[in-house]
């Protein structure tokens, strides 16, 4: 994937099997949010394929394109409400745009939405811009889930969040694969959350810190082979040390 | 030191570039705009997105509009008077220069203008911003297609209100000129009327609005693609709003021309 002059990934071939959750992790720059954005098409890769159910999304017309995309859920890093419309409004969007509910139906299903990400019904009336971080990031959930989706991206769940308000989200990350058995991608770099959500971890690296020939995924497995992983530069990421060379530089 | 021919070379890849990235550039608005009105088209926008945008872009802007024609049409009035009155037999006139210049010229380009401050900034700010907090993205995510959503009411806001606030400045640039002329110089309004009557009609009403029209697609399509091509955060987004003002004052400028250009053509083949 290159925007302009500057490439961002390099040669991934990754499979998320239905069910997973992955959480992809690594430092700022190595393209994670890029990685989220080319699976549900929002990018179009430079080269290569993106396939979903065998489908590649980027060879579809713009209205299976769009059938497909409802199928996924995308949980932003800064929740990306839509500033003009009320809570109530920014979660019953994709069902007024979508679907041929009546008005009762969609607030029952609004209600039922906040409660299963723990706020209270008084909140529909607010502005986003009322809202404190965790409660916008838990509207942005409600929102990526009123369609019921079939997969879940999360971009920086956490970022922003104090530990408590993390640890609520990571419950609720937890809690929507339990219950809904969704298909989930976690863009991360916080540790906690890896640690309490993921089945698998993927590690990538920035692509200016490597060599060209390099893989630019530095780790591929689960919790159990990430704790025992000898790979410096991952056990750092893990341990969260900068490593000498970095704090010189 | 570099040879005449190498610098020759560099002036002519230099210039290859600038013109490559104007075409590229506009070929892009153009891409923009045509997605814009087949969507327009093709699917009807809800009322829930239309209404805002008609507020916020008609009847807000019916204050500056109003004013803003008025003291136009009482400062040409004021400038001309001293004019005509050198001129034996000219004192009739005035009305004539004042309304022709007011409903041909003055009342669209002004009312384009002032929309272009007030509504083409607003716009680029607002999708700018939305395009830097990922709204954008969210709302394709969700399966809405932003132009559809944000694009079609903005456009059909401006191109349908831009005539009604046209005529808005017109009328007020006639009252405050006549007021002037006849309240101040104190110019007989019999006079200043019937000639006016005579030289200023319905084609220069209706040549006006139609120019109003275009100056407002111009003006909500060069807005909202700055709004939606912006990026860099908050700077990305001023700098999007600065340039949808300049770029649309550009375009009202040049279209104006061309189209004065134009409607004389016709004219003077119909009636010339």
């Amino acid at each position: 994937m290159r925007f302009g002059g500057q490439q961002v990934l390099r040669d991934l071939t990754l499979n998320i099997h239905r069910g997973q959750t992955v959480a992809v992790i690594g430092e700022s720059g190595c393209g994670k949010t890029v990685f989220l954005k080319l699976i549900i098409g929002l990018l179009r890769p430079s080269t290569g394929r993106i396939l979903f159910d065998n489908q590649s999304l980027f060879e579809l017309s713009e209205a299976e394109l769009t059938r497909q995309r409802l199928r996924f859920g995308f949980v932003f890093q800064m929740a990306a409400l839509f500033d003009s419309l009320s809570v109530f409004d920014n979660i019953a969007f994709p069902l007024r745009e979508h679907t041929q509910r009546s008005e009762a139906e969609i607030a029952a299903e609004v209600r039922q939405r906040l409660l299963e990400v723990g706020l209270s019904p008084g909140v529909e009336t607010k502005k986003p811009a009322e809202l404190s971080g965790g409660m916008r990031k838990r509207v942005g959930l409600a929102r990526a889930l009123v369609m019921n989706p079939e997969i879940i991206l999360y971009d920086e769940p956490t970022t922003g969040l104090d530990p408590v308000m993390s640890d609520v989200i990571n419950e609720l990350i937890l809690q929507t694969h339990r219950r809904r058995g969704v298909t989930s991608v976690v863009v991360t770099h916080d540790m906690r959350t890896v640690e309490k959500t993921a089945q698998r971890v993927i590690m990538l690296a920035p692509l200016s810190s490597l060599k060209p020939d390099e893989p630019q995924i530095l780790f591929d497995g689960d919790l159990t082979a990430l704790r025992a992983c000898t790979d410096e530069r991952v056990s750092r990421f893990v341990r969260g040390e900068a490593g000498l060379l970095s704090v010189a530089g | 030191m570099a040879s005449v021919a190498e610098r020759s070379d560099d002036l002519i890849t230099r210039l290859g570039g600038a013109v490559f990235e104007f075409v590229e550039a506009w070929g892009d608005v153009a891409s923009f705009a045509g997605s814009a009105l087949w969507l327009m088209f093709t699917s009807r926008p809800s009322r829930g997105t239309l209404t805002p945008n008609f507020y916020q872009i008609g009847v807000r802007s019916v204050p500056v509009i109003g004013i803003t024609g008025l003291f136009i049409g009482m400062v040409l009035a004021v400038q001309s008077y001293a004019d005509f009155m050198k001129l034996p037999g000219m004192r009739g006139w005035l009305g004539v220069a004042v309304n022709g210049s007011v409903i041909r010229e003055l009342g669209p380009v002004l009312a384009a203008t002032m929309l272009a401050g007030r509504i083409g900034s607003a716009i680029a700010a607002e999708l700018g911003t939305m395009r830097v907090t990922e709204q954008i993205d969210a709302l394709i995510c969700l399966g809405a297609n932003p132009i559809r959503y944000l694009v079609v009411p903005r456009f059909l806001a401006c191109v349908f209100l831009i005539p009604l606030l046209t005529i808005l400045a017109d009328f007020m640039g006639v009252m405050g000129g006549a007021f002037i002329a006849t309240q101040y110089f104190g110019i007989e309004p019999y006079e200043y009327w019937t000639r006016s009557q005579q030289e200023v009609g319905l084609w220069d009403i209706g040549t006006g609005l139609f120019k109003s029209m275009v100056f407002g697609a111009a003006i909500a399509i060069i807005s909202c693609h700055r709004g939606f091509h912006s990026s860099g955060g908050a700077e990305g987004v001023g700098r999007a709003a600065t340039n949808a003002f300049v770029m649309s004052f550009v375009a009202i400028l040049i279209l104006d021309f061309f189209l004065a250009m134009f409607f004389n053509t016709v004219y003077a083949r119909l009636w010339g």
